[in-house]
């Protein structure tokens, strides 16, 4: 008989949910055998590189190529007009717009594509980059999204100058995007009007850039012979991409194959279509020969696509013990020179309505004004889903500016507000069911963790002596998965997700998935998901994704979609499996469906568990010819998941930092971050990802903002002025958790990686803020460079001695 | 276009050679005509470092070496460490410790904190930081690098007592 030691040993051998295996991936990655883009060769391929507009806003007048193709290793110069054949001159956007590839008559941003030259190398054709001649009219430039919709306003896109509609609804200015709201406006005004308390910010999220290790790139080739392209990619959601591509080029989309292969990081950075991909396909279809184009990091900073620019107002009623009665949230959203932010058809804003966040608030209205500017496009979902964190920024200092006002502590006005652990399925004043919580839990845990009242009685004496010390509470709600096909689609395509499996007869498998790792452990994590569902170990498990020939269709990897969506078509697909070995089992064992049970590895008979059948064994039997009747043969499963509703992690995060006044430096002496994504699947590589989320919110916080001049001169687009951070100013970071799993997921995740850059970013401006309150500080933009913090030190008259 | 050189080094303890231009970085040379791709590009501009390799006993950015400045030179990549089938230290500890995710910058990193652990065998947590500082990540938050190169240290020196 099967002892419990047995069925552990039996479990650990599978290493599934829950153990925190190693890494398959990292064998490849610690040889330097990785295989990224720019590692890609193919014989006879030529390199292609841009001449970018040095103007923010200006007309084209000519473009002399002729010095370009005498320089040596030069095959061909590309423009507009040599797109307009294939009708690859323009492309539609993931925001429901349209791109010009290459600059079409006028440029609208600094550092927009107006030729690719292609040589034999990537020397040759930088030179030959270097000697296009365009003639070019300065416009004058609409930089400050504030002034883009004034009357009299340069109109940056003329294209669509008459249109009174790019796909999300009516424009009111030639400059004017869309604009999208949610919520009861009416209720909430009247909530406002006879409120006891008010209060009311203007809160920045600049404009800052994903800033990946790896750049964009491409290399397309197509085979003239057969029709068919290839295009290895780094992308983010390579089904996309292909549907796109065999959208804008008609070549059938059977006949389009994308491959993302080993991706180096994405973070949103990666999910539009650039026009540097759409020009190397061209290139690959006029010379015939593959194509390599690879962004510098330069292009990457100044072109792709760029974050936030969201331009808030933020507006809380509540009653004198500060419990909140409604919320109005506003925002202008600088976009760029075209709408190629990501966003759902359905929702171009739209998950800026979870501002609401972990509160229960029975009013609730926000709005957001896109506008164009002369600046890039592309504002993707910067480690979020489609502008999460910008609305977790804004509630999270929001809920602070309205406990300075009231003189309530930071924890307990939370605690006031929270939504209780019963109430969940909870359905917010916005429109979201958010599926489980326990908030409250958390932020205590976290408290007693840094032992809170301990730091805010430091933080008094540290006062009475005019030290800085600040600690920031955050306690967030996010939404991830996107999503359910009902509200969630890209170009009209849903955004489910999709795995498929097929267990071989020795009882290993393979798996192929729609989604896309960057860096996320994917063939580690979904094979421990598929290794518990199926009883095969996680060692013999194959994953792969990425390669649209080999994976179902699904909508890749970005705002934390994976494990909501991808895991659970992985798990279902595993559960279709099982069922079907269950039958086989039963065959094997000459007994009933119903009176096996399942055992980690194995079917048992119930009462007698020394008959049995493993799952191996199952797997062989399933290609033999001893099947129960009219049972088709082997042991796959397909499954595409459309998930009935997003996941929504929380988390609870304490920050503590010191200032020096005389400086304005910032010290981050303690971050203590607790985080429940429902169940854990690996528990290191969910530890991983927090550590990185939180070191991209600490960079966003206290350096990154993408500056301008009032020309659209972009002013820091390398390394050297763009702020990344290194090992010496990354704090340490201290991890937590609870486990709350979802209850429509199937196996309870709720997906972890954008979490700690959502929540990390308002927990640093809130401590920042919190060392000044005492002061009558109720907010500073971010980042809180040593500069800025400096100045706020010298506004108030502490930073001399 | 210039004409071109013949340049020949140590790459990984095999003599290799190389016909350049003056201007071709060390960077190109090694990933499009030496095959070695492990080494990578992600700045340009010498602050990321994940094109970091050993450069006669000195970790330099390949990013900005020019070839011909390595004629005789002994030059170390990623690819030269796994020695007989047996992984080097470091990349064990990256492994064991969790130190990388898309792996970008994983060799720049390894070889780097290679010669930190050559100049300093036991290195403080605060020396590994700023010795790390020339190599950026942006997926693991450094912690577990520095548990990943801690790991190396002291399995080196437990081999060599």
């Amino acid at each position: 008989m099967a002892g419990s030691t047995d069925t552990i040993e039996r479990e650990k051998k599978l290493q599934g949910l829950g153990s925190s295996r190693l890494r398959k991936e990292d064998a490849r990655f610690i040889r330097g055998k990785g295989s990224y883009i720019d590692d890609i060769k193919l014989p006879g391929m030529l390199f292609g590189a841009m001449v970018r507009s040095p103007y923010a806003h200006a007309r084209i007048k000519s473009i002399n190529k002729a010095k370009a193709l005498a320089v040596p290793g030069v095959v061909a110069v590309l423009v507009a007009e040599d797109l307009k054949p294939v009708k690859l001159d323009w492309m539609p956007t993931l925001g429901s717009d349209v791109q010009a590839v290459l600059a079409d008559k006028k440029v609208c941003f600094q550092m927009q594509e107006v030729a690719m030259v292609i040589a034999s190398d990537r020397y040759s054709a930088a030179d030959g980059a270097d000697m296009v001649e365009v003639d070019y009219e300065e416009l004058p430039a609409i930089v400050d999204p504030h002034k883009s919709m004034a009357p009299g306003a340069p109109v940056i896109r003329e294209d669509i100058a008459g249109k009174d509609e790019v796909g999300h609804g009516k424009r009111t200015h030639p400059n004017h995007i869309f604009t999208w709201e949610a919520g009861d406006k009416a209720a909430t005004d009247a909530v406002f009007a006879g409120a006891a308390v008010t209060v009311r910010e203007e809160i920045l999220n600049p404009r800052v850039h994903p800033c990946p290790m790896e750049t964009c790139g491409c290399v397309a080739s197509f085979d003239k012979v057969t029709g068919q392209l290839t295009v290895y990619i780094t992308s983010q959601a390579p089904h996309l991409v292909r549907t796109v591509v065999a959208m804008l080029s008609g070549i059938p989309e059977s006949k389009i194959r994308i491959i993302g292969g080993d991706i180096g990081g994405g973070f949103g950075n990666k999910v539009p279509i650039y026009p540097g991909y759409v020009v190397a396909i061209v290139a690959s279809i006029v010379t015939g020969v593959p194509i390599k184009w690879i962004e510098s990091r330069i292009d990457n900073i100044s072109t792709t696509g760029f974050a936030r620019d969201y331009h808030g107002v933020g507006e809380l009623a509540a009653d004198k013990d500060g419990r909140i009665k409604a919320l109005r949230f506003t925002a202008l959203a600088d976009h760029g020179a075209f709408n190629s932010h990501v966003s759902a058809t359905k929702l171009p804003a739209g998950l800026f309505s979870i501002c609401t966040g972990s509160y229960d608030i029975p009013k609730a209205y926000c709005r957001v004004d896109a506008v164009y500017t002369n600046k890039a496009p592309g504002g993707v979902a910067y480690r979020c889903s489609l502008r999460v964190t910008e609305a977790v920024y804004l509630i999270e200092r929001m809920i602070d500016v309205l406990a300075q006002k009231l003189s309530i502590d930071k924890a307990e006005i939370r605690r006031r507000n929270f939504v209780s652990a019963d109430k969940f399925p909870y359905n917010t004043s916005l429109g979201w069911t958010i599926d489980s919580g326990n908030y409250q839990a958390a932020l205590e845990k976290v408290l007693k963790a840094v032992d809170y009242e301990g730091l805010r009685r430091e933080q008094v004496q540290k006062r009475a002596k005019g030290e800085l010390m600040g600690i920031g509470v955050c306690t967030f709600t996010e939404i991830v998965g996107a999503g359910p096909t009902k509200v969630c689609d890209i170009l009209g395509i849903g955004l489910f997700d999709s795995c498929d499996i097929r267990v071989n007869p020795t009882g290993s498998a393979i798996a192929r998935l729609g989604t896309m790792s960057q860096g996320q452990g994917h063939a580690t994590t979904y094979a421990q998901i598929i290794a518990t569902e199926l009883g095969l170990s996680s060692d013999e498990i194959q994953i792969e994704e990425g390669d649209t020939d080999k994976a179902p269709y699904g909508a890749g990897t970005w705002g934390s979609r994976s494990t909501p969506v991808g895991g659970a078509a992985a798990a279902m697909a595993a559960r279709k499996i099982r069922a079907k070995a269950q039958k086989i089992a039963a065959h094997l064992l000459e007994v009933g469906e119903g009176d096996l049970e399942w055992e980690v590895d194995r079917f048992k008979v119930k009462g007698n568990p020394a008959q049995a059948r493993t799952m191996k064994e199952i797997a062989m039997a399933a290609h033999t010819s001893n099947l129960p009747d009219g049972m088709e043969k082997g042991l796959d499963a397909t499954e595409y998941y459309d998930p009935p509703n997003m996941t929504f992690p929380f988390g609870a995060y304490v920050c503590v930092v010191d200032i020096d006044r005389f400086t304005g430096e910032t010290k981050v002496r303690r971050f203590y971050a607790l985080d429940d994504c429902g169940t854990r699947i690996n528990p290191m590589i969910i530890e991983g990802q927090i550590h990185g989320g939180l070191t991209e919110a600490f960079a966003v916080a206290f350096g990154q903002a993408i500056p301008f001049d009032e020309n659209g001169n972009h002013l820091g687009n390398s390394l050297m002025d763009y702020f990344l951070p290194t090992a010496v100013e990354t704090p340490h970071w201290e991890t937590d958790h609870t486990v709350t799993p979802s209850p429509h997921h199937p196996i309870g995740a709720k997906g972890v990686a954008e979490s700690p850059h959502v929540g990390g970013i308002p927990c640093f401006s809130n401590a920042v803020v919190d060392a000044f309150a005492h002061l009558g500080v109720t907010h500073m933009d971010m980042p809180h460079t040593a500069f800025r913090v400096w100045q706020q030190c010298k506004a108030l008259g502490i930073s001399t001695r | 276009m210039a004409k071109k050189q013949a340049v020949s080094f140590k790459l990984n303890g095999r003599q290799v050679e190389v016909l350049v231009e003056p201007r071709e970085l060390l960077i190109h040379s090694l990933r499009e005509k030496l095959q070695h791709t492990g080494p990578h590009i992600g700045c340009e501009t010498s602050h990321c470092g994940a094109c970091t390799v050993d450069l006669d006993g000195m970790s330099v950015k390949s990013c900005t070496v020019l070839t011909v400045q390595c004629q005789d030179a002994e030059v170390l990549t990623i690819e030269g460490f796994e020695q007989s089938g047996e992984l080097h230290a470091l990349q064990e500890g990256f492994t064991q410790e969790h130190g990388l995710q898309c792996g970008y910058c994983t060799p720049g990193m390894i070889t780097r904190a290679f010669r930190l652990l050559k100049e300093n065998p036991s290195p403080s947590e605060e020396e590994i930081r700023y010795w790390m500082a020339g190599n950026l990540c942006r997926c693991t938050g450094y912690q577990n690098i520095v548990k990943a190169v801690q790991y190396a240290a002291k399995k080196m020196s437990s081999a060599h007592t």
